[in-house]
């Protein structure tokens, strides 16, 4: 879902920036917050943290016969509220630019919206939804994190589109075109990262139960799934 | 759960394994990698949309080769999972000296079964 160094015109990199820095501000700071008021969470926003770490740097083949990975970022936002992801996205992006020439800076800002920004709150309102609607937990972590990560690349397809529309069709031409590059390819990938995400919230629940009740988000909607 | 636990991780590897088998069996697009990276793919189809854009940035470090690149990605993917072994390894112990009298039965239950055989 990188959109690669130089590949988006200086006015769309600009704007993604303009756009992403706000979410960072607000990111660091209920981080910084949500910290200082319960220290005892550093450690589960670290396995956050370091899930999409690992997720993000796993390239898994697709039925598309291409690669793509999957970005992790649900399973925090489920625990602590999207905006503490847009950061942890922020350094997995910055740390691949900055080593493997994957994404870039110059559209570091487009990359942290549609992976950072999109993917958690996609995944924290979903899960929200799905557990108004009285489903099992299982059932409501799997879909936020599979439907989270199918919308970052969708995002990732229309920012493209955006900024290479086709010269007959336009937008739309364009969307289909890359949206069938990076969302399609994203359907497998997706559905394995919302079953690894149920796993690691299963062993969250199971081994540090104490911890996890005193997260909001999961205290409301505890219920074990069936 | 330790059953859906397994039935789990079992569909998350055939999710990951068929699409290897089942394009592998079938000639893959021509003029394109089979199982190259998706943004390569998006770097195509952008020549293709407007083939008069020249990136106007280039990448700070590149990677000396595609082994190196391997070797960061799998350095990315060993950290994280670093931290999450450590995670597990210690909520294991605690659990364990919390409730020295359930623990052999909470040690069935649990998701890392290889840390419970030396009981």
């Amino acid at each position: 879902m990188h959109i690669m160094e130089g590949f988006l015109p200086p006015a769309h990199a600009l704007g993604w920036t303009a756009v992403s820095l706000p979410f960072l501000a607000w990111g660091l700071r209920s981080m910084g917050r949500s910290l200082q008021a319960h220290p005892e969470r550093r450690m589960l926003l670290g396995v956050a943290a370091a899930f999409a770490f690992l997720l993000s740097a796993l390239k898994l083949p697709s039925v598309t016969g291409s690669c793509s990975h999957p970005t992790g970022v649900g399973l925090g936002a489920l625990l602590f509220g999207p905006a503490a992801m847009v950061p942890v996205g922020f350094v997995v992006l910055l740390f691949q630019a900055l080593l493997m020439a994957h994404g870039g800076i110059t559209t570091l800002g487009a990359n942290v919206f549609s992976m950072a920004i999109v993917g958690p709150f996609v995944s924290y309102g979903v899960f929200r939804a799905v557990g108004a609607l009285g489903l099992s937990r299982s059932v409501a972590v799997f879909l936020a994190a599979c439907l989270g990560d199918l919308a970052t690349y969708v995002t990732t397809s229309a920012q493209l589109a955006l900024a290479f529309p086709d010269a007959v069709g336009g937008f739309q031409v364009s969307f289909l075109k890359f949206a069938g590059i990076f969302a399609l390819t994203q359907v497998p990938i997706a559905i394995s990262e919302g079953l690894l995400t149920v796993l690691v919230v299963n062993a969250m629940a199971r081994f540090n139960a104490h911890e996890l009740r005193a997260l909001p988000v999961m205290s409301l909607r505890a219920r074990e799934g069936t | 759960m330790k059953a859906r636990t397994w039935l789990t991780w079992a569909v998350i590897v055939l999710v990951t394994v068929l699409p290897l088998w089942l394009i592998g069996a079938t000639p893959g697009t021509p003029g394109t990698a089979l199982f190259g990276g998706s943004d390569d793919r998006a770097q195509q189809a952008i020549g293709t949309i407007a083939p008069g854009y020249r990136p106007w940035f280039s990448p700070v470090f590149t990677p000396a080769s595609d082994e190196i690149a391997s070797l960061l990605f799998a350095l990315q993917a060993a950290i994280g999972a670093g931290v999450i072994g450590y995670w597990l390894g210690l909520s294991v112990a605690r659990e364990r000296a919390q409730a020295p009298a359930t623990a052999t039965a909470a040690a069935s239950a649990a998701e890392a079964p290889r840390e419970h055989r030396a009981d």
